[in-house]
């Protein structure tokens, strides 16, 4: 006895649907390329998403300002700073918290929850005082020391979930073996564990490369911005040079989406692996 | 930057030190508790100078100074415990080489997280006028909570605004969950052509800096150039003035949101149904179950442990989504497509009332925390009921 809701959808259905969405999905993003390769400043007009014209020259215009590679180099300085700290004291935090029981785990795992719901409004004015009492406003140091520890909890509970499904015998028979606890974190816990720690690092480095408004905010002088501070710029209140708008939406997007189809089949493994138990 | 690049660097290295050290050698937990301790005493220090310094507080008192001081020493019974658990940890207890692995991550959310917040808690209790701070006690949040001397449902209430962000959240991740849940079940199918280049195509969103994705999609909803009213146009419709009116606006905002957030629980999905046994599903197809059963029977139940914790994350994420309202609708029309978070925002920075934002960031503390709890005490409920 079979339903008529119980038939599979014909393949062809599923191509259609499929190809139909992901075509309207990836609308907004040709939208950008056509009008980064465009030699105009204008919104692009007509319905045709596929590039029309190739011109190169808002990448060139946007090159040649003045301050274009020294902000660029900013974001890649605080971006690689950021994932090197949070990478680094995450698998630490998060080896602890997967491999020990202590006084204060659950408490200290809660804790790390919990400050993903501080409301950034919040910490904006005092993060600026402790920024400015350090020597650390228009400083790129600033950032990166914000930056990081804003990565650290999300990285600590995808990390843990991960650590937790790695198999407690490897390390047993190594330490029997009479290795030393941190060279089973080092030499065999972290390389087992290598595309929950790579993704982990593309979401540090994500956080740095694409946050806005605290930069927006410590940064006064443009020499120390960020790129997503100088894109903000272009779009103005009255007028927006969306041509080179896009073409520098294309510069900064361009790495980010590398790294994450470079990652795909893991991006959220330990999130899914572990769950969030204590 | 000199000093304090050095001091850094010295506290790494003798904190590698420590982590190497811990071998049950005799004098690794006096080590250990050194290690941890100079970080936490040398942030307590700085930001209790900076605390001083930082709050010029009206009135003859150094208000600030005491506020400062007592902050610390709420902070030094942790520290005391800290370094306490790592010393009396001793040769029999473990728990020392745990805390050596944690405290470095815990240091630097201290400094940068936990002492900011309680700085920001305490704002909450002043009002800011021209760099001083005065003590007004729970004036703020009594303001707030009474509409601000405006009608409830004003949108410029503290309800009003509350109402708006609960709506924003629950549609956003519902429309996450079934967007992301549906494409997942589609390309899970194992002779699906093309599926690996779908799902790479799909994630694109995710990608792209969500800055950048908000900036586009204003600019597509424009009403003199955008592509949503040319194609509405080609249709016959007039052009729309979307952030002119309150439910267009928040439509344009829920459009850009979900469009860059169904990829995230797509991906979640996948990886979860990859883990059910195949078996268990043709089993239930073999007894004869429809495909609606199976789903609702097999499939979802065994997707809850994976999906939850996405589901929890995502809408604390999404409640807080400051970048969408603020550059897409930017609170049009009149503030009132404004969430909570923005709302705070624009009283602390375009108002210059940071006693009151910092009460508003208090309030919505609370709602999350109290929400997670709710959402905590579920899971466990569930573990317990499954076994």
């Amino acid at each position: 006895m079979t339903a008529p809701s119980d038939r599979p959808l014909p393949r062809w259905k599923t191509h259609l649907f499929l190809v139909v969405f992901t075509t309207v999905t990836l609308f907004p993003v040709l939208w950008v390329l056509k009008m980064a390769l465009r030699p105009e400043q204008t919104f692009a007009t007509g319905l045709n998403p596929l590039p029309t014209t190739i011109s190169f020259q808002n990448f060139t215009d946007l090159m040649s300002e003045p301050l274009f590679l020294t902000q660029l180099m900013n974001s890649v300085v605080v971006a690689a700073a950021t994932t090197a700290v949070g990478v680094f004291l995450a698998c630490t935090a998060a080896y602890a918290f997967s491999r020990f029981r202590f006084p204060g785990r659950r408490a200290g795992l809660l804790a790390f929850l919990v400050t993903q719901m501080f409301p950034g409004t919040l910490m904006m004015i005092p993060l600026y005082v402790v920024l400015d009492q350090l020597g650390l406003l228009d400083h790129l140091g600033g950032l990166v020391l914000v930056y990081s520890t804003t990565a650290i909890p999300f990285c600590v509970w995808m990390l843990k979930g991960y650590f937790d499904t790695i198999p407690r015998a490897l390390e047993e028979s190594a330490l029997m073996d009479g290795a030393g606890q941190f060279t089973i974190f080092w030499r065999i816990i972290l390389p087992l564990a290598r595309p929950a720690v790579a993704v982990t690092a593309l979401f540090s480095f994500m956080t740095a490369w694409n946050e806005y408004i605290l930069a927006a905010t410590f940064m006064s002088d443009e020499t120390a911005y960020t790129l997503p501070v100088r894109l903000q710029q272009l779009v103005g209140a009255y007028t927006t040079e969306w041509g080179h708008f896009a073409a520098g939406a294309v510069l900064v997007s361009t790495p980010v989406m590398l790294l994450f189809f470079a990652l795909q089949k893991h991006l959220v493994g330990g999130l899914t692996a572990g769950g969030v138990k204590g | 930057m000199g000093p304090l690049a050095g001091a850094a660097l010295l506290g790494f290295l003798l904190w590698i030190l420590v982590l190497r050290s811990f071998t049950g050698r005799r004098f690794a937990p006096a080590l250990g508790a050194t290690g941890a301790a100079l970080p936490l005493l040398g942030v307590l220090g700085w930001s209790t100078r900076a605390l001083a310094d930082a709050f010029p507080v009206a009135g003859p008192a150094a208000l600030a100074g005491d506020l400062a001081l007592l902050f610390a020493a709420a902070l030094a019974p942790l520290v005391a415990g800290a370094v306490a658990g790592a010393w009396s940890g001793g040769r029999r207890s473990p728990h020392r080489v745990a805390y050596a692995y944690v405290v470095p991550a815990m240091a630097g959310m201290g400094a940068l997280v936990l002492v900011p917040f309680g700085l920001g808690v305490l704002l909450a209790f002043t009002r800011h006028h021209a760099g001083t701070f005065t003590w007004v006690g729970l004036d703020n949040f009594i303001d707030i909570l009474s509409g601000g001397g405006q009608p409830l449902w004003a949108p410029l209430s503290f309800y009003f605004t509350l109402v708006v962000t609960l709506v924003w959240t629950g549609l956003n991740v519902a429309l996450h969950v079934a967007i992301g849940l549906g494409l997942a079940l589609l390309l899970r199918a194992p002779d699906l052509r093309f599926k690996g280049l779908y799902r790479v195509l799909l994630i694109v969103p995710w990608a792209v800096p969500n800055y950048i994705t908000a900036l586009i999609w204003k600019g597509m909803f424009n009403k003199q150039y955008g592509l949503i009213n040319e194609v509405l146009g080609h249709l016959g419709v007039e052009p729309v003035g979307w952030f002119s009116s309150f439910w267009t606006a928040f439509a344009a905002n829920l459009t850009t949101n979900t469009w860059l957030g169904f990829p995230f629980m797509m991906v979640v999905a996948l990886g979860a149904l990859q883990s059910i046994p195949a078996d268990l599903e043709e089993a239930a197809e073999v007894d004869g179950a429809s495909r609606w059963a199976r789903f609702r029977h097999i499939t979802l139940p065994l997707l809850k442990p994976a999906l939850f914790p996405a589901v929890i994350l995502g809408s604390i994420w999404t409640f807080n989504m400051f970048n969408i309202i603020y550059l897409v609708s930017g609170g049009q029309p009149e503030g009132a497509t404004d969430i909570l978070i923005t709302e705070a925002y624009r009283w602390a920075f375009e108002q210059d009332r940071h006693g009151y934002a910092a009460a508003y960031s208090v309030l919505i503390f609370f709602i999350l925390l109290a929400w997670s709890l709710l959402t905590q005490r579920a899971t466990r409920a569930a573990e317990e009921a499954h076994g």
